[in-house]
C-alpha cells in the first residue's frame, strides 16, 4: 500500500511540473507585448515599466519561470492588477462559497444519479429503465447555463419561489442560504447525475449477473436485501471514486452557474478576472483548480485500493 | 439511452459475412432508432446553417425599433430580441458558428492528438512517457476553465475560441489514440506487416490507423457535442463569437437580461444547442454500438 502511494506521488511530480509549465505559458499567448496588454487603457510608460519589472518581463523566459515557480511554492500566486490584493487571498475568500455549492451539487448528483442508475438496472428494459436513460441523455445534452436561465424563469420569475440571484452565507441565515444555492446546485449536479447514472447502471447490471447474486437469490433472500445489501455495495465502489473525478466538471460548471446566479465564488472570480484582464488571477485559479484535481485524483485512487481488498495485495 | 439490439433474424450470418465492414457498420447504425433520429436532426441543423442566407426570413442583424421584444407571432415565429432582430433568423445563422466551432475545434484536436497518440503508442519509451505526463497535466485542468483561460489570453473571437477548445480537446483524443494503438500493435497482422519489412511509419499509418478509426470516430462525434457546448459557453461569456454576428451562446447572454419581458429570447437558442448536442450524443452512442461488436 505504502509502495503504491509512494509510486503515485512520484508520478505526480512530472505532472505538476507540466501543469506549472502550461499555466506559466498562458501569459506568453498574450498578443504583442504582455506589459502593454496588462496595462490595458493605461498607456503611462512608468506604469508599463513597473508591470514589466513586477512580472520580470524584462528577464529571459526560463528566469521568469523560475521566479514564478518560486513564488507559487511559497504561496505567492501574484497580485490582482485590479483589486491590488494577493491572488491566494482572493481565492481563499471565494473558495468556501464554491465549496458549499459544489457539496450540495455532489449530494444532488449522488442521490439522483445513483438512485436512477439502480432503478434503471433493476428494472431493465421497462419504462423506468427507458425513463432513466432518457434523463441521462437529457442531462449530458443540456447546457447548464441554459438550464440555469430556464430554472430562474420558472422558479423565480413565474412562481416566485426562489431568489433569481445573489448569495447568503450559511452562517448568516441557513434558510436563505439554501434558498439562494439550491437552484445553482441542481444545475451543477444535473450533468454529473447523468454521468453517474450511466456508470451506476452499467456497474449494477454487471454485478446483478454475477454468481454470488444468483446464490443470494437462490438462498431465498428478499430482493430488497439482494439489491441493497449485496449488489449495491460492490457496484457503487467504482462509481463513488468516479464521483471524485467529476470534480473538474463541477468546477467548469461552477464558472457559468455562478455567473448566471451572481454567486460570488471561485467561478465568478475567473470570469471577472478575464474581463478585467487580471491575468495573475486567471493563472492562479487554473493552478489551484488543477492542483486540487490532481490531489483528488490521488485520493480517489487510494480510496479505491482501500475499499477493494483484492487490489490491496 | 436504450440499447437497441439488432434482431437475430433480420440478417443471416451468411449475408453478414459477405458484407464489407463499412456496410455492416452502416446497416447496424441505421437499425438504431436513436442514431437515425440523431442523424436526421443533425442533418437538418447542417442544412439550416448552410442554407441560412436563402431560407432565413430576415437579415440577422437588421434592427427594427418598432418591433422590439415582440412575442412569437405569424410575422416573427420565434419573436424578436431587445433591438428588434428576428430571433428565428438569428437562431438559423447561429447554427453556423456552433457547427463550425464544433467541427473545426475537433478537427484541430484530431490533427494534433491522433499523430501524437500514434507516436506515443507505437514507439513507447521516453516519448510516450513525456506525452503521457503532458496529457495528464492538460487533463488536470478542467476543460472549460482551461478553454476560458486560453481564450482570455488569446483574445475574444470565434477563431480563438475554436483554437482554445481544440487545444483542450487534444489530450482526450491523444490518450484514446495511444490506448488503441497499444492494443492493436500486438495483433498478428501488425506483426506480419513488421515481419515483411514495412517501415514503422507505414505500419502506423496503413495498418494501425485504419483499425483504430471506429473508436476515434465515436469519440470525435461525442467531442463535437462537447465542443458545441463549450463554444456556446465561451460566447455566452463574451469570449467567442463577437456581436452583432449571431451565435447561440451570445444570444443567451443577452436574453438573460430580458427574462421577465421576453423569455422567448432565451428559449430558442438554448433549445437549438440542446437539440444539436442531443443529436450528436445519440449519433455517438449509435456509432459506438454499431462499430463495437462487443456491445451488440
Amino acid at each position: 500500500m505504502l509502495t503504491f502511494i509512494a509510486r503515485r506521488l512520484a508520478q505526480l511530480l512530472p505532472t505538476l511540473f507540466f501543469v506549472s509549465l502550461i499555466i506559466f505559458s498562458l501569459q506568453q499567448l498574450l498578443p504583442g507585448d504582455p506589459a502593454l496588454v496588462m496595462a490595458g487603457e493605461e498607456r503611462d510608460p512608468a506604469v508599463i515599466e513597473q508591470i514589466r519589472r513586477q512580472y520580470r518581463l524584462d528577464q529571459p523566459l526560463p528566469v521568469q519561470y523560475v521566479y514564478w515557480v518560486k513564488g507559487v511554492l511559497t504561496g505567492d500566486l501574484g497580485e490582482s492588477m485590479r483589486i491590488k490584493e494577493k491572488v491566494l487571498d482572493l481565492i481563499l475568500e471565494k473558495l468556501p462559497v464554491t465549496i458549499q455549492l459544489a457539496s450540495m451539487a455532489i449530494v444532488i448528483a449522488l442521490v439522483i444519479g445513483i438512485g436512477a442508475g439502480i432503478l434503471s438496472a433493476v428494472k431493465k428494459d421497462t419504462v423506468w429503465d427507458y425513463g432513466a436513460n432518457a434523463f441521462a441523455l437529457w442531462g449530458i445534452s443540456t447546457p447548464n447555463f441554459w438550464l440555469g436561465i430556464m430554472l430562474i424563469f420558472l422558479f423565480s420569475v413565474k412562481l416566485g419561489w426562489l431568489p433569481a440571484s445573489g448569495y447568503v452565507r450559511l452562517t448568516e441565515d441557513w434558510r436563505a442560504s439554501l434558498a439562494s444555492t439550491i437552484m445553482p446546485a441542481f444545475v451543477l449536479g444535473n450533468a454529473i447525475a447523468a454521468v453517474l447514472m450511466r456508470h451506476t447502471r452499467s456497474a449494477m447490471l454487471q454485478v446483478l449477473e454475477s454468481d454470488y447474486i444468483r446464490t443470494a437469490r437462490a438462498k431465498g433472500l428478499l430482493e430488497r436485501t439482494v439489491i441493497f445489501k449485496h449488489a449495491m455495495r460492490n457496484a457503487l465502489t467504482p462509481v463513488i471514486t468516479l464521483g471524485a473525478l467529476e470534480f473538474g466538471t463541477l468546477l467548469s460548471g461552477a464558472v457559468l452557474t455562478e455567473q448566471i446566479f451572481t454567486i460570488p465564488g471561485f467561478g465568478k472570480l475567473i470570469v471577472d478576472a478575464v474581463f478585467n484582464r487580471d491575468y495573475a488571477v486567471v493563472q492562479g485559479v487554473v493552478l489551484v483548480t488543477a492542483t486540487t484535481y490532481i490531489v483528488l485524483n490521488l485520493m480517489a485512487d487510494i480510496a479505491y485500493i482501500l475499499v477493494n481488498p483484492r487490489l490491496r495485495s | 439511452m436504450a440499447e437497441a439490439v439488432l434482431p437475430a433474424s433480420r440478417t443471416s450470418p451468411q449475408a453478414e459475412a459477405g458484407e464489407s465492414p463499412t456496410a455492416r457498420a452502416l446497416r447496424r447504425l441505421f437499425h438504431r432508432k436513436g442514431a437515425v433520429v440523431g442523424l436526421i436532426v443533425l442533418a437538418l441543423f447542417i442544412a439550416v446553417a448552410v442554407l441560412a442566407p436563402l431560407i432565413a426570413p430576415y437579415d440577422p442583424n437588421a434592427q427594427t425599433w418598432t418591433a422590439v421584444r415582440r412575442a412569437p407571432s405569424g410575422l416573427h415565429w420565434f419573436g424578436t430580441d431587445d433591438v428588434g432582430r428576428d430571433v428565428l433568423t438569428r437562431v438559423m445563422y447561429g447554427a453556423r458558428a456552433s457547427l463550425v466551432a464544433g467541427m473545426v475545434s475537433v478537427g484541430i484536436a484530431l490533427a494534433v492528438g491522433v499523430p501524437l497518440g500514434l507516436i506515443a503508442g507505437y514507439l513507447g519509451g521516453f516519448i510516450d512517457a513525456l506525452l503521457g505526463r503532458i496529457t495528464d497535466a492538460m487533463l488536470a485542468c478542467p476543460f472549460l476553465i482551461l478553454a476560458i483561460a486560453l481564450a482570455a489570453f488569446l483574445g475574444p473571437s470565434l477563431r480563438n475560441a475554436m483554437i482554445a477548445i481544440g487545444i483542450t480537446t487534444t489530450p482526450i483524443l491523444l490518450r484514446l489514440t495511444r490506448g488503441q494503438v497499444m492494443a492493436v500493435k500486438v495483433e498478428d497482422y501488425v506483426e506480419a506487416a513488421r515481419a515483411v519489412g514495412n517501415p514503422r511509419w507505414r505500419i502506423a499509418i496503413f495498418h494501425i490507423l485504419p483499425n483504430i478509426m471506429p473508436a476515434l470516430l465515436v469519440q470525435a462525434t461525442l467531442s463535437i457535442a462537447a465542443a458545441i457546448i463549450a463554444e456556446a459557453a465561451l460566447s455566452f461569456l463574451g469570449l467567442g463569437q463577437q456581436p452583432p454576428t449571431p451565435s447561440w451562446g451570445s444570444m443567451l447572454n443577452s436574453a438573460q437580461r430580458f427574462l421577465v419581458n421576453a423569455p422567448w429570447m432565451a428559449v430558442w437558442p438554448g433549445l437549438a444547442i440542446f437539440l444539436t448536442v442531443l443529436s450528436l450524443n445519440l449519433l455517438g452512442d449509435g456509432l459506438r454500438d454499431a462499430l463495437d461488436p462487443r456491445r451488440r
